[in-house]
């Protein structure tokens, strides 16, 4: 069944786009990840133009974490005055990002600055957690290996404009969550992704806040800077696609339901070397087509006076 | 023999009236062939681009007044293009030069009753710019011929690969010697807009005869309401969006929550 996007100006299958959807969404639940950073370069492989696939990428998420910060809500796993300093500055970060969108896009560098972002952030991070996780699968088998420290002080814990953060028991400079919140707004205007891959890193190791309440957080605040993103993009770009966001948020939806029950049963530290295989195989994949040669070494835009 | 009835009457007079109908349409006709030595139109004059749309084909018909070739040549609006070429930087493939070409038909292609060369004299197709080679695209800046004609192949390249611009000429089939049609194709990705369809006529190498015919391509229903508004409400648009996935991921949250 072909779906005329009105956006993207094209048509696909719809079938193919909810399946996408549905396959990213069980990805998604499985691992407790946005997903984003999967979905958007799969759209640019069917064909959607690359500045439509991060626009329509930011609408999409505002659905899923919406959905996914219920379940967190109902068990309190939301630090909500946290949250509110990410998402401060996560919206300035996002009206950042978008600008240099329009910039990029203009002249026509766009497409690069994604392909290269992408490479960067899922390289070192997926590399990371690869690092990070198999080290622990060995440290569970061999158990006489030593703990790291609980809680470190770095400078980044001696900044101006300290604030309690009663939920999280933290008392810390606002500077520092609203600093990663800059960031992430930046990631999701340019990246078409949540950035919760990002986020939750930086929250547990930076911030040092408790576990439990990092992801929940997290996704509270990407709702509002995906809802920025979506805002922005939409008035400045016009690269929202409502069709394309509707089919992909049906599929992610569903199969994100079963996602989290599969994910349920497989131990964490597996989990993170599973999705820390794929974030480092999309990275892999994409920067070969960085420097592969292209099909042809010339491209066409037109309308764009 | 049977008088006819009340009914048989009507529809005597009816059928006598379309007759007549008929004839003086055909009357016209033929004058206005006689006149313009030859006519032309299309089954359609919308392509409406629903949600549903694949692509269409739109038939051309037409007569002319006696023997002689007959060409087609479909332009879809002309805009502004930017042809972008990748140079190696650092080992990555990255837009390095541009160039603008001020107007460049979003759409062409060429139909005729016979191969080109055999109808029509060169200097002719390049006046009536008719296949992409002869099309006319200006650069903005001054360039080095060379380089220009590097960009201009990319240009008609890169829309032959998008199918908007035609790699070989298409048929024009005549039944007898006056009636003609053609098939003209338009993908799924047809820009909307204005375009024109021109119609030659063609004896002994020379156009004689032409006739332009514009067909609108629109996009329709939804998904025209969806363009329209993310182009001129953009904020609007942005908001309904946001309101929709907002309500979409909660709907989806409260559904899930017992299973």
């Amino acid at each position: 069944m072909q779906v005329y996007l009105p956006i993207a100006e094209m048509s696909v299958n719809a079938l193919l786009v909810l399946g996408m959807g549905g396959l990213i969404g069980f990805l998604s639940g499985m691992f407790g990840v946005g997903g984003g950073f999967l979905m958007t370069p799969l759209l640019i492989f069917i064909g959607v133009p690359p500045a439509v696939a991060v626009g329509t990428q930011a609408n999409q998420l505002v659905a899923a974490s919406v959905s996914g910060v219920l379940a967190h809500w109902r068990r309190g796993n939301v630090d909500v005055k946290l949250g509110v300093v990410m998402l401060i500055g996560g919206v300035i970060g996002t009206g950042i990002g978008v600008w240099i969108f329009g910039i990029l896009q203009r002249l026509g560098q766009i497409d690069i600055a994604i392909t290269l972002s992408y490479v960067f952030f899922l390289g070192t991070i997926g590399g990371m957690m690869m690092l990070e996780s198999s080290r622990a699968i060995i440290r569970r088998r061999s158990p006489t290996a030593k703990r790291g420290k609980l809680h470190r002080h770095i400078w980044l814990h001696g900044l101006p404009f300290k604030m309690r953060f009663h939920r999280s028991k933290l008392y810390i400079s606002a500077l520092l969550p609203a600093g990663i919140g800059v960031v992430g707004g930046i990631l999701v205007a340019i990246m078409g992704i949540g950035g919760g891959f990002l986020l939750v890193p930086a929250m547990i190791y930076l911030l040092n806040m408790p576990a439990g309440l990092v992801a929940g957080t997290s996704l509270f605040q990407i709702i509002f800077t995906t809802a920025a993103a979506t805002l922005l993009q939409a008035a400045t770009n016009h690269t929202v696609d409502a069709m394309l966001a509707l089919l992909l948020l049906v599929g992610g939806v569903v199969g994100a339901q079963f996602g989290t029950k599969v994910g349920s049963r497989i131990p964490g530290e597996q989990a993170r070397l599973m999705l820390a295989t794929i974030v480092v195989g999309v990275a892999l994949k994409l920067a070969w087509d960085l420097f592969a040669p292209p099909l042809d070494v010339y491209t066409l835009s037109m309308g764009i006076a | 023999m049977r008088w006819p009835t009340r009914r048989g009457v009507v529809r005597g007079v009816v059928q006598g009236l379309a007759a007549l109908a008929g004839l003086a349409l055909g009357v016209t006709f033929a004058a206005t062939v006689w006149a313009q030595q030859m006519v032309a139109d299309l089954s359609s004059h919308l392509i409406a681009i629903t949600t549903g749309f694949t692509g269409t084909e739109v038939v051309l018909f037409g007569a002319t007044d006696g023997v002689g070739d007959v060409a087609i040549i479909v332009n879809g609006p002309r805009l502004p293009a930017i042809v972008r070429r990748k140079t190696r930087v650092l080992g990555m493939w990255m837009n390095t030069d541009s160039v603008r070409f001020s107007q460049a038909p979003s759409y062409h292609s060429v139909a005729a009753s016979r191969p080109l060369d055999q109808i029509v004299a060169k200097t002719a197709l390049e006046r009536q710019q008719i296949g992409a080679p002869q099309l006319q695209l200006d650069p903005q800046e001054t360039l080095d011929p060379q380089e220009l004609a590097a960009f201009r192949a990319a240009l008609i390249r890169n829309k032959q690969r998008a199918g908007l611009y035609g790699t070989n000429v298409g048929a024009v089939s005549f039944l007898g010697d006056r009636l003609f049609r053609t098939n003209i194709y338009f993908p799924a990705n047809v820009p909307t807009g204005l375009y024109n369809v021109e119609a030659l006529l063609i004896r002994d190498g020379e156009v004689v005869s032409a006739q332009t015919t514009p067909l609108v391509v629109s996009k329709v229903g939804f998904s025209a309401e969806v363009y329209d508004m993310a182009r001129h409400r953009p904020i609007t648009y942005g908001v309904l969006a946001v309101l929709g996935a907002v309500a979409a991921g909660w709907a989806a949250g409260a559904a899930f929550r017992r299973v």
